[in-house]
């Protein structure tokens, strides 16, 4: 078992002729997804590491009944790229891109429910079910099977903790990058709705950073509804409010998204605060 | 991107919402339009500006030009007013607070209106304030406006004026992308009439690309933060004396906090982002240069970017630029061995964990300030 995605995805890429729409092409064969179909408009009949190409999203669906799209197009596509896959039947999206203004973001997120889809991003790393599949742009080195979900807003933290846990030996049962966007398809308590339920999760790691209120929100559903151990880290203690850090998604704005909200609601919660981001794999291996 | 009072206001006035006549003002014949009393105010993009004196009223031609010269240049928190507004003044019967912004929780646009208006909308109490969210696929329809409007307890005249008002500035807060659109207060006058008195606009930076109409304004930025943000690099200066170059936004923020627990204080947030291209380095190094850390702190977590080809442009930048302070790093993941053998003769100082680079960069920086 994983969540949101396993060996029955079949991915189609939108933007899959660019640069990283071909290195990540190759990664993700390399890795074992079922890739079935690249997009881009005028392209149609062409090869990318044997994957063929279309011209637009239900060509390639007809064609390989693809399942889940991966989204590479550029932030001012986006919009139009999200609801082609979901006018097409696809159930699952991952949207990588980054600098997709907020308000294109509200109308495919909200379409993506009408459409009872999954969409996970946008301006996130993708998600991997190791020994399953990988959709997104995770490294597909620092990834390890096993029983640890993991879900987070970041991306190279996300991996540096994912490689630290493998470094003790410990696996993964799916790792989900939501986003570092205000807006994104899937939450932090969507993912822990998900882990509770999953049988092969034992453990749950949340990566969150200051901006918003995901992480308080998650706190108050973990006290109702998980009862397998989560483990947290938070950065942006020392962010000055009024700053985007980064993520758009990262600003303390209006006295709110502080990263001692953060940690005191999760500290209430029971969940367990990492002080450094490699601590996570002492907390965990001490757990399990 | 915040944009100032007046261009706010030329944006209400452009969706059809009253605003008081007025004006920017720099000298004397930029008040031959405008009927006395006047007040003028400080063009600056934060709050609580009348407390610090940049809101001052003037009765006749001699005292706005006396006004006018104690506001142009004053320093509010740091900013340096460079424009003024003078408007005439409006006769306030009730004064209201109204605005749109996202609700990142919800994902919806949420309107937020109170009878209270004219101060701080922190300091008004939850049971004051009402909220109506609009679904983005279907836009604000008239029972949101009936809904909200409906609970300010005003006249049948007066809530009709304003649901207006909401029509509209909703209009505005989708053409142009916006994060918040904020009226406070907005006013009832004396003969009915609804007219806004402040305005707060952000509009989305990355939907700037379809609002060729509004000019850029990066008065908010020091003027290194504007070169990164024309250079496509993500820059953040702080008040401490160490600069840390890490790859990805929460990685860097992780760094900064783990130098704060050895009471290192960062001075500079640089996130090299998923690039290994040596261009980008270099510019990453020339721009945190320029801000004169004490320590660069380097932290790097190779996945898809090779640490190799990260430590080549590094070494580049070191070895034809030179960098006159300590430059201590910790590189992890893909290919780190490579990376290190590139760097080992280039006078850095090698850290193997995040806490030891941590407390090694604090040390160096001579910890608390």
């Amino acid at each position: 078992m994983a969540i949101f995605v396993d060996k029955n995805n079949k991915v189609l890429v939108q933007g899959a002729t660019g640069h990283q729409g071909v290195f990540h092409i190759g990664e993700m064969l390399g890795f074992g997804t079922k890739v079935v179909a690249g997009v881009t408009p005028g392209k149609s009949g062409q090869e990318v590491h044997g994957v063929p190409i279309f011209n637009n999203v239900q060509e390639g669906v007809d064609a390989t009944r693809a399942n889940t799209s991966l989204v590479l197009v550029p932030a001012r596509f986006a919009k139009d790229a999200v609801f082609e896959a979901l006018d097409a039947g696809i159930k699952t999206v991952v949207v990588i891109t980054e600098n997709i203004p907020f308000h294109d973001a509200m109308e495919f997120v909200h379409y993506s429910k009408y459409k009872d889809a999954v969409l996970i991003g946008p301006n996130c790393p993708g998600i991997a079910s190791p020994g399953k599949t990988k959709i997104g742009i995770l490294p597909g080195s620092i990834l390890l099977e096993g029983d640890v979900g993991v879900a987070s807003r970041s991306g190279t933290l996300t991996y540096e903790i994912v490689n630290s846990l493998k470094e003790r030996g410990i696996g993964q049962s799916t790792c989900v990058g939501l986003g570092g966007d205000p807006i994104i398809g899937t939450t932090f308590i969507d993912a822990l709705d998900a882990f509770e339920k999953d049988k092969e999760t034992k453990a749950i790691v949340l990566v969150g950073e200051i901006g918003g209120t995901a992480e308080e929100d998650a706190a108050e559903y973990i006290k109702e509804n998980v009862t397998k151990p989560v483990f947290a880290f938070i950065a942006g203690r020392t962010a000055p409010p009024g700053k985007r850090m980064g993520h758009a998604g990262a600003i303390i704005a209006r006295g709110k998204g502080t990263a001692e909200s953060k940690i005191k609601a999760f500290e209430k919660a029971d969940v367990k605060l990492a002080k450094f981001p490699t601590d996570i794999a002492d907390l965990v291996e001490e757990h399990l | 991107m915040k944009l100032f009072e007046y261009r706010g206001k030329e944006l209400f006035d452009k969706f059809g919402i009253a605003v008081p006549k007025g004006n920017l003002v720099a000298g004397e014949k930029d008040f031959s339009n405008l009927k006395f009393p006047l007040i003028l105010k400080a063009q600056v993009p934060i709050g609580g500006r009348g407390k610090a004196g940049g809101i001052k009223k003037a009765k006749d031609l001699k005292e706005a030009k006396e006004r006018l010269n104690e506001i142009m240049g004053m320093d509010i928190r740091g900013y340096n007013v460079g424009k003024v507004l003078a408007e005439e003044t409006a006769n306030i019967k009730k004064e209201l607070y109204l605005s749109i912004s996202l609700d990142r929780t919800k994902r919806m646009p949420l309107i937020m209106a109170s009878a209270e208006g004219g101060m701080d909308i922190e300091s008004v109490p939850d049971d004051k304030i009402f909220k109506e969210w609009v679904s983005p696929l279907i836009g604000i329809q008239a029972f949101n406006i009936r809904n909200i409007v409906s609970k300010l307890g005003m006249g049948k005249e007066e809530s009709k004026e304003i649901g207006k008002v909401l029509s509209k500035i909703y209009k505005l807060f989708r053409e142009y992308d916006c994060e918040l659109v904020e009226i406070n207060p907005l006013i009832i006058t004396n003969d009915g009439g609804v007219m806004a008195i402040d305005s707060k606009i952000i509009i989305n930076d990355d939907a700037m690309f379809r609002h060729n109409d509004v000019e850029p304004e990066l008065v908010e930025l020091t003027p290194l933060e504007k070169d990164a943000k024309e250079k496509g690099i993500a820059f953040v200066q702080l008040g401490g004396n160490i600069g840390v170059i890490a790859n990805g936004a929460g990685l860097t923020m992780a760094t900064l906090d783990a130098l704060t627990h050895f009471k290192g204080q960062g001075g500079v947030f640089l996130d090299l982002g998923g690039t290994d291209d040596p261009e980008k380095v270099k510019q990453a190094f020339e721009l945190m240069k320029k801000a004169e850390p004490k320590v660069i702190f380097l932290n790097l977590f190779g996945g898809i970017t090779k640490c190799d080809t990260v430590a080549t442009g590094v070494k580049a930048v070191i070895t034809k630029e030179g960098i006159n302070c300590p430059v201590v790093t910790r590189i992890k993941g893909m290919r780190e061995d490579e990376a290190k053998e590139i760097l080992k003769d280039a006078g850095l100082i090698t850290a193997t964990t995040l806490q030891d680079a941590a407390q090694r960069s604090s040390d160096l920086a001579g910890g608390e300030k």
